[in-house]
């Protein structure tokens, strides 16, 4: 089986050599020649306003957390999809049941007004 | 040495590497992000041990979603290094006791014994057609259907804090609801009132 993925391992070695080729033969073959100018923090001709690590609305997390909430629906749903033939009626219907539910907390959500972004 | 385990020690050291690195870098979003590279690893690992439907539900719910998640909590927190590290050496005993226990107990529950060909059956190595996403699904949803619906029931307590915790706040900002302003008709806004003048007229008194 492992042999299906020896093209997925070529191109992750293709591509993380890819990436760090260019970076490599920049820092090797570029001229450095720091000082204190260049190396200072620079923003469109003025100082930095501010620290860049500031507080984001925790509205950004509620969205995440429910793309986590159905990332996870939807990877429950492709090994029953495969052994959909297999499993016959009754996996078909804990299936049901178990959207049956989730469902219920998307009803809430909608109503709640959690997926409108004022 | 066969291919696979070169593959299986080159895997592991960057996962270990990735973990350290966790653990002892400064700024947490490269934590985050290391982590990100330790999923990934765990994925390769996962792929070695044939476990290909696991190891790609941890890239795309993992890396995916929760990495996400971590990077916005980060950076929502607002960390500020320096307060964090005060009282460094007043804590350094209890945390190397603690550290300590915590080592003890994971070595005794899972120490060399437990690994090893002489513990654990090799894993049969299955040809290119074998489907481990099939396998799991003919026994998910048959032989452990009631968990997969404490599962569902779970995700749905997950959503409903979700909500509560994060949308306490009342709608601050007014926005228009265009159905609402499309059924509205003249007699919903306008009222014709009928009265008496309340002035004479002019020239009559």
């Amino acid at each position: 089986m492992l042999e299906n993925y020896l093209p997925i391992l070529l191109f992750i070695v293709i591509g993380v050599a890819f990436g760090l080729v260019p970076i490599a033969a920049g820092k090797i073959l570029g001229p450095h020649r720091p000082d204190a100018e260049k190396l200072s923090p620079y923003e469109c001709g003025f100082e930095a306003f501010e620290d860049s690590r500031m507080k984001f609305d925790v509205r950004f997390y509620l969205v995440a957390i429910l793309f986590i909430i159905f990332d996870l629906e939807i990877a429950f749903l492709f090994p029953w999809a495969v052994a959909l033939d297999e499993i016959g009626m009754f996996g078909f219907v804990a299936m049901v049941i178990f959207l049956a539910i989730l469902v219920v907390g998307f009803i809430y959500e909608w109503k709640k007004g959690a997926l409108e972004w004022e | 040495m066969g291919v696979e385990q070169i593959l299986f020690y080159v895997f592991g050291a960057i996962l270990v590497f990735a973990a350290g690195m966790v653990i002892t870098v400064r700024n947490p979003v490269f934590a985050a992000l290391f982590l990100v590279l330790a999923f990934f690893t765990s994925a390769a690992l996962w792929i070695l041990l044939e476990a290909e439907f696991l190891a790609i539900t941890l890239v795309l719910v993992y890396v995916g979603a929760v990495m996400v998640l971590f990077l916005f909590v980060v950076m929502m927190l607002d960390i500020n290094l320096a307060p964090l590290q005060e009282g460094f050496t007043r804590y350094l005993p209890v945390g190397i006791v603690v550290a300590g226990i915590i080592v003890a107990e994971i070595y005794f529950a899972v120490n060399a014994e437990h690994f090893g060909l002489q513990a654990v059956a090799e894993p049969v190595r299955h040809a290119a057609d074998y489907s481990n996403t099939r396998e799991l699904g003919r026994v998910i949803y048959t032989a452990y259907a009631y968990p997969f619906e404490i599962a569902s029931a779970i995700l749905l307590v997950a959503i409903v804090a979700a909500i509560a915790l994060t949308l306490r706040a009342k709608r601050q900002s007014k926005y228009i609801q265009p159905e609402k302003q499309v059924i509205v008709r003249r007699k919903d806004r306008v009222r014709i009132v009928k009265m008496p003048p309340e002035r004479e007229e002019p020239g009559t008194s």
